[in-house]
């Protein structure tokens, strides 16, 4: 396949950017497109030009370290993938791509295509665990039965990868899909119960002191969503937060 | 220097427990006056991390991703072991080590293994406690499944999802301690050397992978969790960044590399698809349990559907061959990795193989897809002769099971696994091989401590399934915890380590000499061009199996592609920005040296053992050819200025408890 990229080039955080064209040839349907990146790559290197920067790792879907803005869409037009799960097969021959980083006040761009999403980091350590000792000396696990709706419920819940997508694709660059993600998965099992009220209350609060924006249910971020996190946990997340809230 | 591996005395059982009563403890108090650096945050760094800090000491933890939660642990998809005995199935803590020995095919250590099996059962209460969702049952309890090479479901899982949820729960424990301030975290930078004052480690240099600055950071000790060297291999199933760096530099620096040839080679995998490929993709073991391996019965069937002109659909139960019964017809698809990996390469070679380049065998849904349809049916008073229901209501079985592995294999090959069978091939995956440590998990540096799958120490040469993602934990949350108290009890009154001494200023200089070298060389390659040539060699002349010749060859050929690496890669960028060429290049500068190590240890070794197969060493049935009498050791390698020079120390293995016996899974 022959393409015409369209790359996002920016030196660092300071520097004001853009957009960069880049001709390439030979890539093979088979490819991810961060294999396609790859071979852009070895190809700029060989030239003396300097290699696009982009995040990744696993490479297969689940760390959530691929990020990219691919044609207007977080990680591309494949439905329920990250970036490093698309394929080339999904573009045709002579297309034109756009490739960008996730944008959002909250994720300022480190260079090119990466950009740095500490802030949802920042948002667990203000609340994303339950308090227990890590001594081993707790309860038999099976003292605590869960019925396994809810457990398999907290279990998509716990599923989220951290990637960003739904605040890159939100107009409103708001963050709770991921945050009502994590307050599900501990409001849905006993033993996150304990601590519920205050959870809720300081992610939240993190959360706007982050410079995420407000959510406008629109329902973008469940569409992009690589994990088909729900909507339902922002429901639920308003739902514990009103209630802490009102015992607050 | 002599290896004193610590294992204390007394019968097994009561090792460990012994051994936690008479240690030297730290008082709360002077706990906050020691300070502990810990590389990596997965599985093993992150449990222990969040432990260490949770008992008052100061941790301050490094990784090279963007954050905790992306560690290279996030993968794993099988489950993790325990000796619970929830089944009721015979499960023992006594079970549980002898299986692990047994598959380690007597390369492990016994007491760390027993320790292992001891502390197991905590650490899936300690995961629920937690908040960690793990399968269930309907009635509410914990469901299990079984694995490769045992016979007992001891296996614990959350969808295929096991290692995310595992390693969230870590890091949930660690952002506890973040947001109290006990754990100061440094994500998006590498260590790239140990500091060593008066024989002791006492810090690390650092490359902040932002800004590219070079910083000193001290500590009472070193714990160095930075996973596996698989990505010598260029191709494995680890994450792109996974490498060999903490573990090569401390072994440069005085640590004892263990056993670098134990490679575990998975046996269902994505096979190769083309010269792009970037990395393997691994289809859990847990397929296996439903799942039926098999290639056709007769050469022109395996030929006519490499060119096209069949479908594996196409071939009738008698037309095919399930190798892997029909060979070991006790386990069946069950067989250790070792064992199924060889049969399946077995075969391909042997011109069975079914995809293009006629490297991959199939693994079969259709008859669980039947089995499990046709029970539902009964369930739910359905007509069980109707095969198009049948089939319906054992692929949402299928689908509840497998889901998510069912959908990776379809994006990436493009073919739906519920109606043709999946391709697999076996793959690089997972190093038991490692710095070598004592008991207590310190290495041969004092101060220096390795865990989770950066250490040698619990697997041998092969490594049973879910049993990684249990050493992680244990080596974390429970054996750390109480080993490094006893070593840093003398250090109390030491006070703050100050980064002006002289070895840190040496240390330091010596990292930016090499990055300033890779810098400023006019070379002409990438730095994956050198990193894809050294996974060639590595795969044909190291790979799944191995000969006198081929070794001789690989050791010379990477001492010469290590030459022409320094004098021919091509770093582009500056050393003082976000330089992603620049971090590749020291990692493979590292895996050019360990990549040699590692054939020179394989070619030493002159039997066939787990994960290390060497082609002259084999029963005529083609099975794996132990020496007990000259190779039951663990080689450590001891570092002499080049790998070539490596001097080798061996640590016995004294198997008290268990009996050796030729493994066999007929
Ligand atoms: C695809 C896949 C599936 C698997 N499935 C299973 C399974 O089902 N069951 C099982 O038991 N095991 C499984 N394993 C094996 C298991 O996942 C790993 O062995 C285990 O997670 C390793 O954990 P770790 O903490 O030792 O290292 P890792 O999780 O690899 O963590 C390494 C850490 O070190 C950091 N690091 C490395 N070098 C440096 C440096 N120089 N400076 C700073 N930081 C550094 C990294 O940032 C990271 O935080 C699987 C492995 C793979 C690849
Ligand atoms: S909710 Fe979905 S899109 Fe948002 S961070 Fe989690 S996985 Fe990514
Ligand atoms: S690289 Fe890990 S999710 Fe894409």
């Amino acid at each position: 396949m022959k393409l015409t990229l369209k790359i996002w080039r920016q030196k660092n955080a300071q520097d004001k950017g853009g957009i960069v064209d880049y001709p390439i040839d030979g890539i093979e349907p088979d490819m991810s497109f961060l294999e396609m990146l790859d071979v852009l790559n070895e190809q700029l290197i060989n030239k003396g030009e300097e290699p696009v920067a982009f995040d990744h790792d696993c490479r297969e879907g689940i760390c959530g370290m691929c990020s990219l803005f691919i044609n207007g869409e977080a990680h591309g037009p494949d439905r329920g993938v990250t970036t490093c799960q698309l394929h080339m097969r999904m573009f045709k021959d002579g297309d034109t791509i756009f490739i960008e980083p996730f944008r959002a006040k909250a994720f300022p761009v480190i260079k090119d295509l990466v950009v740095d999403r500490s802030s949802f980091d920042r948002i667990q350590h203000a609340g994303g665990f339950i308090s227990v000792n890590t001594s081993g000396n707790t309860i038999d696990a099976n003292t605590i039965p869960i019925n396994k709706h809810d457990a398999d419920k907290s279990f998509d819940a716990a599923a989220c990868i951290g990637c960003g997508a739904c605040v890159a694709t939100c107009k409103n660059s708001s963050a709770m899909l991921f945050v009502s993600a994590k307050v599900s998965q501990y409001a849905l099992l006993p033993q996150g119960k304990v601590e519920a009220v205050d959870r809720v209350l300081n992610m939240v609060h993190q959360m706007d002191l982050e410079g995420f924006g407000n959510c406008t249910n629109t329902g973008a971020c469940e569409v992009e969503c690589p994990k088909g996190i729900s909507l339902e946990n922002i429901a639920r997340m308003n739902r514990e937060y009103l209630s802490a809230s009102l015992k607050g | 220097m002599a290896l004193d591996s610590k294992i204390p005395h007394g019968p097994i059982s009561d090792k460990w427990t012994d051994y936690k009563d008479h240690i030297n403890l730290v008082n709360p108090a002077n706990k906050r006056n020691l300070d502990i650096i810990i590389v990596g945050t997965g599985l093993a760094g992150g449990s222990a991390a969040a432990t260490l800090a949770e008992q008052g000491y100061n941790v301050k933890a490094f990784c090279f991703q963007d954050s905790p939660r992306r560690a290279h642990s996030i993968a794993a998809q099988g489950g993790i072991n325990a000796a619970k005995n929830y089944k009721g199935d015979g499960d023992s803590v006594y079970r549980l080590f002898y299986d692990t020995v047994k598959g380690g095919d007597y390369r492990a250590r016994e007491a760390n293994v027993h320790r292992l099996a001891e502390v197991s059962a905590n650490i899936i209460d300690q995961c629920v406690a937690q908040g960690v969702p793990l399968a269930r049952e309907y009635g509410g309890l914990l469901d299990n499944r079984s694995f490769g090479g045992t016979l007992v479901s001891r296996t614990f899982y959350a969808q295929g999802q096991t290692g995310q949820q595992l390693l969230l729960g870590a890091y949930s424990a660690m952002n506890r301690q973040i947001g109290r301030g006990k754990i100061k975290m440094y994500n998006r930078h590498e260590m790239l050397d140990i500091v060593i004052v008066n024989g002791k480690a006492r810090g690390i240099i650092a490359r902040n992978l932002i800004t590219g600055e070079i910083e000193r950071h001290s500590a009472h000790a070193v714990v160095v969790g930075s996973g596996g060297y698989g990505n010598v291999f260029f191709l494995s199933t680890n994450a792109m960044g996974s490498n060999a760096t903490a573990a090569w530099k401390i072994h440069k620096k005085g640590a004892f590399f263990a056993n670098p040839c134990y490679t575990q080679i998975h046996p269902t995998c994505i096979p190769v698809s083309g010269d792009h490929q970037s990395k393997l993709t691994l289809m859990s073991e847990s397929l296996r349990n439903d799942g039926r391996i098999w290639v056709p019965a007769k050469q022109e069937d395996a030929k006519a559907i490499r060119e096209g002109k069949k479908k594996a659909t196409d071939l009738s139960e008698t037309e095919r061959d399930y190798f892997l019964e029909r060979r070991y017809p006790a386990f069946g698809n069950l067989v250790p990795r070792d064992v199924a990996s060889r049969a399946a390469k077995e075969r391909c070679d042997a011109g069975f193989g079914v995809n293009k380049t006629g490297e991959a065998v199939y693994l079969d849904f259709a008859a669980a897809i039947k089995r499990y349809g046709t029970e539902e049916a009964f369930v739910k008073g359905l007509d069980a002769n109707d095969a198009a229901l049948v089939t319906k209501l054992g692929a949402e079985i299928v689908k509840s099971k497998y889901g998510n592995l069912f959908q990776m294999y379809y994006k990436i090959v493009d073919e739906d696994p519920y109606t043709t069978p999946m391709m697999i091939y076996p793959a690089v995956h997972y190093t038991m091989g490692g710095t070598w440590v004592d008991y207590n998990l310190m290495t041969t540096i004092p101060g220096c401590f390795s865990i989770g799958e950066s250490n040698f120490s619990d697997h041998g040469a092969n490594r049973l399934g879910a049993s990684a993602l249990m050493q992680g934990l244990a080596d974390g949350y429970f054996v750390l915890p109480y080993t490094i108290g006893d070593y840093l009890a003398p250090d109390i009154k030491m006070g703050e380590i100050s980064t002006d001494l002289p070895e840190f200023v040496a240390a330091e200089k010596e990292v930016k000499d090499q990055i300033d070298r890779f810098i400023n060389n006019k070379g002409t390659h990438s730095v994956d061009y050198f990193h894809k040539k050294l996974g060639k060699i590595m795969w044909d002349k190291v790979g799944m199996a191995r000969n006198a010749k081929g070794l001789t060859e690989a050791i010379e050929e990477i001492a010469a592609l290590r030459e022409e690496f320094y004098k021919d890669v091509k770093v582009p960028g500056s050393a003082n920005e976000f330089n992603q060429e620049l971090e590749k290049a020291t990692r493979v500068a590292d895996f050019l040296e360990l990549g040699e190590l590692f054939a020179k240890d394989a070619l030493h070794r002159n039997e066939s053992c787990g994960g290390h197969f060497r082609e002259e060493y084999q029963t005529e049935e083609g099975e794996a050819l132990r020496d007990d009498e000259n190779f039951a050791y663990v080689a450590a390698w001891e570092y002499k200025g080049k790998p070539s020079d490596a001097v080798l120390h061996k640590e016995p293995l004294v198997y008290e408890n268990i009996k050796l016996v030729q493994r066999s899974y007929k």
